[in-house]
């Protein structure tokens, strides 16, 4: 029997996809801004926090960067009401994107900042500024932009990632594949369309972020 | 109804713990297979497996991997297939653990000076002497650590296949937590067997990123 491929089936359940593509959006979003901030905040505990925080904050990133997103995501979702932790299944996901997000964009936000030759937090602390200050103005900044391509690159893997929350029923693009799917019987075509516009956002993701990154830290002189 | 230990729960899981291993070894041995062979062509002189190998490679780190695994599972079957879960969770993982070491392992080529391409040129070797003798024993001591690095992203990217159907760890918590109403111990489990199969392998990167990166000190 020869398979006929039939796009049209797709085409009429275009609400879903597009509702599905928004909730994508809207969870990256969430996901990379909330996240990166975790990140940045750990990043600052890892290199001047207290004491007793660093452990904690490394404890953290390791059992996040050593397990699945996915059990993370089942463990919030599905665990946690086991200890009388209930929420929606939208918060689910995007808990779970910011806890992994922050895990890794720390790691990566870490590498810049040792990167940043030492004599910068000398002549921060010459300036009478507090080793905070001096992270937030002197560190933080370059360190961003030195590994910018590195976060970009991060976010769109989350993006893409975060293909899993359809799981716990979050709505999202997959979620839309799967009901289209399960309503049309199309399993090849509804995939094939999602994994293209998957494609499509990662294209467009990318592209966005390289241009903040050029509007965010504008050229220096370069070493 | 039938109560379940504490132990009960981990003996399943770590039963299944042995799918998640032969899967993980299948799709990193795999695809390093498939990935050393497309490499060469993404290195080669030739132009058009050149941009076909990049795209390849834009494919398949552009779109989630849950999607390939559906696509595997539902496309192969249209050429007439009958695609069990673990044949499909191995073709895509196979296909998408070699996109990412192509990628990987072409920077490790790329980071080989240029001046050691020509040096080796004016010895007068051939392409396939100057890769054999000359740039893969300089480009393989840079690959071992991110490799070890990337064999972590493997192991983590079987969890998916639990759902297109493979029974490994993350499917066996599923089912477990079906039968005991204990996601919260069951999830906890899951998570740390996760993190006893990855963490070694994250260590062992970073130890052998020290240790083989010895003579590039003071540079």
């Amino acid at each position: 029997m020869r398979y006929h491929f039939d796009f049209g089936w797709i085409a009429e359940y275009y609400p879903v996809l597009i509702k599905g593509v928004l909730i994508t959006i809207e969870l990256t979003l969430v996901g990379a801004v909330v996240g990166i901030a975790l990140g940045i905040s750990c990043a600052w505990a890892r290199a001047l926090g207290p004491g007793w925080l660093k452990p904690v904050v490394a404890t953290y990133i390791e059992l996040i960067r050593n397990t699945p997103f996915l059990i993370q995501l089942f463990f919030i979702f599905f665990g946690l009401p086991g200890i009388g932790i209930h929420m929606s299944e939208i918060t689910a996901a995007n808990l779970a994107m910011v806890v992994n997000l922050g895990a890794y964009s720390c790691e990566i936000i870490r590498a810049g900042i040792q990167a940043t030759p030492r004599g910068q937090f000398e002549a921060g602390a010459s300036l009478a500024m507090t080793p905070f200050e001096t992270f937030r103005h002197v560190i933080l900044v370059p360190s961003l932009q030195r590994i910018w391509p590195a976060l970009s690159s991060q976010v769109v893997i989350v993006m893409l990632g975060s293909a899993v929350v359809s799981q716990v029923a979050a709505e999202d693009l997959t979620f839309a594949a799967n009901f289209i799917q399960s309503r049309s019987f199309r399993a090849f075509e509804a995939y094939f369309v999602s994994t293209a516009i998957y494609l499509l956002l990662a294209i467009i993701l990318r592209q966005l972020l390289a241009a903040a990154g050029s509007l965010i830290f504008p050229r220096r002189v370069r070493r | 109804m039938i109560q379940f230990t504490t132990w009960d729960i981990l003996r399943g899981l770590l039963l299944a713990t042995r799918w998640t291993i032969l899967l993980s070894l299948v799709s990193f041995i795999g695809g390093g297979t498939v990935g050393a062979i497309l490499l060469f062509l993404r290195i080669g002189k030739n132009k058009v497996a050149r941009v076909a190998v990049k795209y390849f490679v834009e494919l398949f780190q552009g779109t989630p991997l849950l999607m390939q695994l559906f696509l595997a599972f539902f496309g192969l079957g249209l050429f007439g297939i009958d695609v069990p879960a673990w044949l499909a969770a191995a073709v895509a993982l196979i296909l998408w653990s070699s996109a990412f070491l192509i990628e990987i392992w072409r920077g490790c080529v790329e980071a080989v000076a240029k001046g050691q391409w020509e040096a080796s040129a004016s010895l007068g070797m051939g392409y396939l002497q100057q890769m054999r003798y000359v740039i893969l024993p300089q480009a393989l001591r840079i690959a071992v650590p991110p490799t070890v690095g990337f064999s972590v992203q493997v192991v983590k990217g079987t969890a998916l296949t639990s759902i297109i159907g493979f029974v490994e760890l993350s499917k066996a918590g599923t089912i477990i937590t079906n039968a005991t109403f204990q996601p919260f111990t069951v999830y906890g489990f899951v998570a740390l067997i996760y993190f006893a199969m990855c963490w070694p392998l994250s260590k062992s990167s970073q130890i052998l990123e020290r240790k083989l990166n010895v003579a590039h000190r003071g540079h």
